[in-house]
């Protein structure tokens, strides 16, 4: 018979360090998208003396290793006089790190959409700012979801990083159980599980939304 | 009516369009001729201030059009444009792409802006293709579309620029018979094209561009019949 020491309270323990996973994903996906629209835009738009300071700080956030940010980060609050807590030095360094590749994955978006149809737009009377919310916003949006949907999956995953800085997220909760009950395979087996719980929802989401608007484009059949 | 007055337009040190001078009158149809890189499709261009002018007037309606303070969002409501790529907005069916600028730009609640719409598709012979997307259709209907998305803004002038250049033969026609038929409605129209025989046809002056200058103007009995230039008498005979 299949025997173990894993027991519901570890399962909820790994739980709850899947909840932290999730809570982090959320939030710094979430500011990693605001800030990566507005700077794909701004890279896009605006004249080089706005971009060539954004474009730099963006690359160094994309360059020094996700680990390395975090832990600096964490040392330097308490240099900088700030109280933020590790869930806070999390969110803010994945946010910020989120946002430098969703900058580009925008950009590239912005860029699909052809000049001759926003000329089109503008042709027909419409401002700028319509321009970009009825045509390029749109076509933009389709040409970057599946960049934006791994990248949220990565950024997922990339969470586990901050257990450096002292979070229990899930990655670190299963540690604490193996170290426990010392059967890894088993725990990382259930963590991993877990981790593709959380990813599925949002890799269908994807799919779903690239089935709609495949649909869209089908509707000659209707 | 346009007035376009001495018109000098560069891009960076090529100069393209090198003082250009002339008028289109209320219901005219006139066709502008030449070679590539003549300057027509960048003229049209300037003439609903997509592109800037270094030099000289266009004025619609007595509007400087590319003066300070012009609204060019505002004028560009009554020159409507179609272009040689027709432009569809992809995400967009037929409908929505011709409603989508009554709506946002004349603020047109969506039953008005797609009675307009409707009428305009039915008009171009795409009323049975309202729900379609864009890329279910051919090029020669896109075209159309676009025409019927430009003429939803009832606009008092049409620019066409070059617009059958990029579609497939068998596909002209039905984007000329539609513009003969705009023509025969009273539309003004300036038309860039290669299609020598319609501008002889629809036209009441045609006007042949070499190398940024305008080197006839006149009927069509007079430039494509009977041109005086050399310059239009060899373009002629290799289009032709």
């Amino acid at each position: 018979m299949f025997d173990t020491a894993f027991s519901s309270n570890d399962l909820m323990f790994l739980l709850k360090g899947a909840w932290l996973t999730i809570q982090l994903t959320v939030v710094a996906v979430a500011i990693g998208t605001v800030l990566g629209v507005v700077f794909g835009w701004a890279r896009e738009s605006l004249p080089g003396w706005v971009n060539v300071p954004i474009g730099a700080v963006l690359d160094v956030l994309r360059s020094v290793p996700l680990l390395i940010q975090l832990v600096l980060v964490n040392s330097g609050k308490s240099i900088l006089g700030l109280s933020w807590s590790p869930f806070v030095v999390g969110a803010v360094v994945l946010g910020l790190y989120t946002a430098a590749y969703c900058t580009e994955i925008v950009r590239g978006g912005i860029l699909a959409v052809p000049a001759t149809t926003r000329r089109a737009a503008r042709s027909l009377g419409m401002t700028y700012w319509q321009d970009l919310t009825s045509i390029v916003a749109p076509i933009a949006l389709r040409v970057s979801l599946p960049g934006w949907i791994g990248l949220t999956l990565g950024v997922m995953k990339d969470t586990a990083l901050v257990m450096w800085i002292g979070i229990a997220e899930l990655l670190r909760s299963s540690q604490i159980v193996i170290t426990r009950i010392q059967e890894p395979l088993l725990v990382l087996a259930i963590a991993g599980l877990i981790y593709f719980v959380i990813s599925f929802p949002v890799s269908r989401l994807g799919a779903f939304l690239e089935r709609r608007w495949a649909d869209d484009s089908l509707k000659a059949d209707q | 009516m346009i007035e376009i007055e001495n018109v000098h337009k560069s891009y960076g040190s090529l100069e393209v369009i090198k003082g250009v001078t002339m008028q289109v009158e209320k219901g005219e149809v006139v066709s502008i001729i030449g070679g590539s890189g003549s300057g027509k499709s960048t003229l049209l261009q300037c003439i609903n201030g997509l592109e800037p002018i270094q030099k000289g007037h266009i004025r619609v309606d007595g509007i400087d059009v590319h003066a300070k303070g012009t609204d060019l969002n505002k004028l560009r409501r009554k020159i409507g444009i179609v272009f040689q790529q027709w432009n569809a907005f992809p995400h967009l069916t037929v409908l929505e792409n011709v409603t989508l600028a009554p709506r946002k730009v004349l603020g047109l609640s969506a039953r008005e802006a797609n009675e307009i719409a409707e009428k305009h598709l039915v008009h171009v012979g795409l009323g049975d293709k309202l729900k379609v997307m864009p890329s279910r259709l051919s090029g020669g209907q896109q075209q159309r579309m676009a025409i019927a998305r430009a003429l939803a803004m009832s606009p008092d002038y049409m620019l066409f620029d070059e617009v059958t250049s990029a579609l497939d033969p068998q596909l002209v026609g039905e984007v000329l018979d539609t513009m003969r038929m705009l023509s025969a409605e009273g539309m003004t129209m300036i038309v860039v094209t290669h299609e020598i025989r319609f501008a002889r046809e629809v036209s009441n002056r045609v006007a042949f561009f070499h190398k940024g200058l305008i080197h006839e103007i006149g009927s069509p009995e007079e430039v494509i019949g009977a041109p005086k230039k050399p310059e239009t008498i060899d373009f002629l005979k290799s289009v032709l």
